[in-house]
């Protein structure tokens, strides 16, 4: 089992070295088959090591690998830890990963830089499984950054479009806003409790809680700031509102990219990270209702959005930050474990939209806009089927009640657990999340059905020379497809027990705060049943509005934009956000930096400095060379001068 | 006395009044003469003062040979009446500042003017020296041709070298004018200086 | 008054002044400063007379002579080189001589 984490871990950084530093030497498909090869032997630990954890008794171990830094009584070493949260997360990052590598080698196929996509993918994926199978929040953090770096490489691939580029620092820059938050948090927590491991940290939560801080002369608790600071690293990490500008234009990056780091794994980190601090969270109950509010807010607000876009990437995109905001407000209002089932069944389902959305933009030959499609069930019925699959996981349809809590996909079970759960909590904040969660589960059945009516229903809108082109994708972009639609379909039901169901204490053992969240759980189950069954109306409902929008009336789209044109335009400028933090912070950025530049770089230190120095080196040298006239009584004048002078000296100073 | 002082000090007055006539004057001509002034007056102060001796061989030096050299170049040259140029308005404050601290550095280091020299001028004065049992002289000529020969003998090649080296520097040889080469004429040999010719009656030497 | 040391040597140093200050106020030619030379050279031979006569020493006096031997020369010298320039030159101006300006 150690060697299986280890290699689970090493596999990846070895195929993204070998791929990365050799592919002159080795070529393009060599690479390719090493990296898809290491990828797939470590979803089949992956899976090894869920089922030894999950269902073991044995629920946690650590092996450590070597120390790190060692200062004084700050002590990091580098150690992987397995517990069933990062068994879970294993399964996830590592089946979706190995999925994409595979969608890859079609998808990229005429690239002329395979090898270096490909190693971006395996090192991407190593830091993520650094992130998750880190012992302490240093190395957790080493993760963090390097998965940014990895989303950074990745959103720029296509590094001579000028839009790549600027998304690709647009996203670090968000995120980073993010993890100085986050670095914060995890100062607080190296003050507050003296180490950064994480079963250190744990131990103490219940004194750490008790602590305070002066804050411009207010007394503060100190673990609600900390938990706070630690959120807005998820915040920039996982696109929450506020640091979800990234997101969007991240899809200027390879389609499998936006599947792996925008659907599946980086952006799942956040609330990863929040659940593996669930027992500080749990002692935090403003930083926690703070949680549960943002990610009710992003969900409500994403979904609003999603409903005007028309490039196919970047309605997946908005309805994966609105799924994002789920997972959040379940974990907000105490419901870890719901939040990691819906995150586990997110990423099978999104991925698949990601890759099926690829694999239309491939048929169409890189068309994403969904005003010139139309009609290409016909050209791809396959990908027209996974598609059909994967949203409907993602509205969540499934029929309630039969064998015992109900059979239904993905999205099914794990979104109405995360409602149930928000509703089950009793509080203010979580009605609220409970009311914005049905409301966006309307919005996002609408928007994903509205996707999938525009791309293959009707008659088909674009360029004529495209359709006679048009072909369904290879084998080797489809199998990845039925992999990850079997597990939309299936992972609801057969995990729906392990999670949240009966058995789900033994399941989870330490990894989260189990013995503080048994209440949620609890009150979950014991809900009304209206509910239960209200998301699932909203969703059939969703679905209804769709098909007459978009099949039976197409003039209403148009005519529900005139009527209501202030709130559509709202809308689709994604509630000014982008321009909003260009006018407050880039701008101001940019003029500062003008400032410093000319002012104080040039004017100030390059004016002082060499062209200063030489600049008077000119003058004095201008000025000197007067004194070479040529005309000697000109010297000698100069020399009775300096007589006089030194006369004067010895006369006056010197007895 | 004060016969004498009266006269140190028209002597002295028209000595220094002269040499800065010397460097103001406009005429060059006009200079060289105010050097001469200054010359006679310098003279007067040296028999005021018992050199004699001194006295006369300056002028007879100084004024009859130097200053008539000068005057000399002075006529050869064509030198134009000089336009008093601006150049020398504007040194002139700033040299007359450097001129006079010359000169109070000078004083004071002679002890003329206080200080810590003060006592050098009483220090250099021997009483009763004023007189001198013989003439001017005698004095001179009985150190000079004893005591400093060797210098009396290096100041004569000093001269010599002087009168060569100002005829070197000046001769110039013009073309085209004809000139007695001595040695040449009396090297002449025979052979070249006659020549017997028949000469036939009624022609002519060709 | 009884006229001392320091008059003669105040003459003398007024007359060097003189000569000094001859050497660069003048611009109209070369010749004013052979004569300035020729002034300082007789301020110093006052000021050896002076000295000789005040001590009793009558070296001073031939040494006065032989400064004056040596400034006869140098006038002559420099006289002589003058006329050489102004046939090169054609000119005595003083503005004129600048071939060192750097």
């Amino acid at each position: 089992m150690d060697l299986a984490i280890k290699l689970i871990v090493l596999l990846p950084l070895l195929a993204a070295a070998i791929a990365g530093l050799f592919c002159r030497v080795i070529g393009d498909r060599p690479a390719q088959i090493v990296t898809c090869a290491a990828l797939l032997i470590a979803a089949a630990l992956s899976i090894l090591v869920f089922v030894n954890i999950g269902f073991g008794h044995e629920k946690m171990f650590v092996v450590p690998i070597s120390s790190w830094i060692s200062s004084g009584t700050f002590d990091v070493s580098w150690s992987l830890r397995v517990d069933t949260l990062t068994a879970v997360m294993l399964i996830v990052v590592t089946g979706v990963s190995s999925m994409v590598h595979v969608y890859s080698v079609g998808y990229m196929a005429e690239d002329p830089s395979i090898p270096r996509f490909m190693s971006y993918l395996s090192l991407f994926t190593f830091f993520m499984l650094m992130l998750v199978t880190s012992d302490n929040l240093v190395q957790l953090f080493f993760g963090w950054e390097g998965v940014g770096l990895a989303s950074y490489l990745l959103i720029g691939f296509w590094y001579d479009r000028p839009s790549a580029n600027a998304a690709a620092i647009k996203a670090f820059i968000v995120n980073r806003v993010g993890d100085f938050g986050f670095a914060l948090g995890i100062f607080a927590v190296w003050v507050l409790s003296g180490s950064i491991g994480f079963n250190d940290v744990f131990a103490k939560a219940p004194q750490m809680a008790a602590g305070h801080f002066m804050f411009l002369g207010k007394e503060v608790p100190a673990l609600e700031t900390a938990c706070l600071l630690l959120f807005v690293g998820a915040m920039g990490k996982s696109a929450q509102l506020g640091l979800h500008t990234w997101l969007p234009d991240a899809m200027e990056g390879p389609t499998p990219v936006s599947a792996l780091i925008h659907a599946a794994t980086m952006v799942t980190a956040g609330v990863f990270m929040v659940c593996r601090l669930s027992p500080l969270f749990e002692m935090a109950p403003i930083a926690s209702s703070v949680v549960t509010l943002i990610g009710a807010a992003t969900a409500f607000f994403a979904a609003t959005i999603g409903l005007t876009q028309f490039d196919i990437k970047r309605v997946v995109a908005y309805s994966t930050c609105s799924q994002l905001g789920y997972m959040f407000f379940a974990a907000g209002v105490g419901a870890y474990s719901a939040a990691m089932f819906h995150l586990m069944t997110h990423a099978f389902f999104k991925a698949l939209l990601f890759l099926g959305s690829g694999s239309v933009i491939h048929c169409l030959h890189h068309e994403q806009d969904m005003r010139l499609m139309g009609g290409v069930k016909e050209k791809a019925p396959q990908t027209f089927i996974l598609m059909w699959i994967g949203t409907l996981a993602l509205a969540g349809i499934g029929v309630p009640f039969i064998m015992g809590h109900g059979v239904g996909f993905a999205g099914f079970h794990s979104k109405d657990a995360i409602l149930e759960a928000a509703y089950g909590a009793q509080s203010t904040v979580g009605m609220i999340a409970y009311w914005l969660g049905v409301i966006g589960a309307f919005m996002t059945t609408f928007y994903s059905t509205r996707l999938m009516f525009m791309t293959f229903y009707g008659a088909y809108r674009g360029d004529h020379h495209t359709w006679d082109h048009a072909h369904e994708s290879p084998p080797v972009m489809l199998i990845p497809l039925y992999v990850l639609a079997a597990g939309a379909l299936l992972s609801g039901v057969v995990a729906y027990g392990w999670f949240v169901g009966e058995g789900w204490e033994h399941f989870w053992g330490t990894s989260i705060a189990v013995k503080a969240t048994e209440h949620i759980i609890h009150a979950m189950h014991e809900v009304d049943v209206w509910v239960k069954l209200l998301p699932l109306v909203a969703a059939v409902g969703g679905i209804a509005l769709s098909y007459y929008y978009y099949v039976v009336n197409p003039e209403m789209p148009a005519k529900t934009i005139r009527a209501f044109k202030p709130l559509h335009t709202l809308f689709y400028n994604k509630w000014y956000f982008d321009e909003l933090y260009d006018a407050v912070f880039v701008q101001p950025a940019l003029a500062i930096g003008r400032v410093f530049w000319k002012k104080g770089d040039g004017a100030t230190i390059d004016g002082l400095g060499p062209d200063g120095i030489a600049a008077r080196a000119n003058d004095l040298a201008g000025v000197l060379s007067r004194f070479q006239s040529g005309y000697l009584y000109h010297y000698a004048f100069v020399m009775l001068i300096g007589v006089a002078a030194l006369v004067s000296y010895f006369m006056l100073f010197v007895r | 006395m004060l016969l004498q002082a009266i006269a140190f000090y028209v002597f002295a007055a028209v000595c220094v009044a002269s040499g800065a006539m010397v460097v103001v004057s406009r005429n060059p001509v006009y200079s060289v003469l105010f050097l001469i002034l200054a010359f006679f007056n310098a003279a007067a102060l040296f028999i005021l003062i018992g050199a004699e001796f001194i006295a006369m061989i300056l002028v007879i030096v100084y004024v009859g040979a130097v200053a008539v050299l000068f005057l000399f170049v002075v006529m050869m040259l064509d030198i134009n009446m000089a336009r008093l140029k601006e150049g020398f308005l504007d040194y002139l404050p700033i040299g007359a500042m450097i001129g006079a601290a010359l000169l109070a550095e000078i004083l004071f280091g002679l002890g003329v003017l206080g200080g810590t020299h003060q006592g050098t001028v009483s220090a250099f004065t021997k009483a009763g020296t004023q007189m001198l049992t013989i003439d001017n002289t005698r004095a001179i000529g009985r150190v000079l041709y004893t005591q400093y020969f060797y210098v009396f003998q290096v100041a004569g090649v000093v001269l010599l070298v002087a009168m060569i080296g100002a005829i070197v520097l000046t001769l110039r040889r013009r073309p085209g004018v004809r000139r007695q080469r001595v040695s040449d004429q009396l090297y002449r040999p025979t052979g070249e200086s006659v020549t017997l010719v028949k000469v036939p009656t009624r022609g002519g030497v060709s | 008054m009884i006229i001392g040391l320091e008059h003669y040597l105040t003459v003398a140093g007024v007359l060097f002044t003189l000569g000094i200050l001859g050497i660069f106020l003048n611009r109209k030619n070369v010749i004013v400063i052979l004569m300035c030379v020729e002034l300082m050279l007789l301020a110093v031979n006052i000021n050896l007379v002076a000295f000789s006569v005040y001590q009793g020493n009558v070296t001073g006096q031939v040494f006065a002579m032989l400064v004056l031997t040596v400034a006869a020369a140098e006038a002559a010298i420099g006289l002589a080189i003058l006329v050489v320039y102004f046939r090169n030159r054609g000119t005595v101006e003083v503005e004129d001589i600048n071939a060192m300006k750097g």
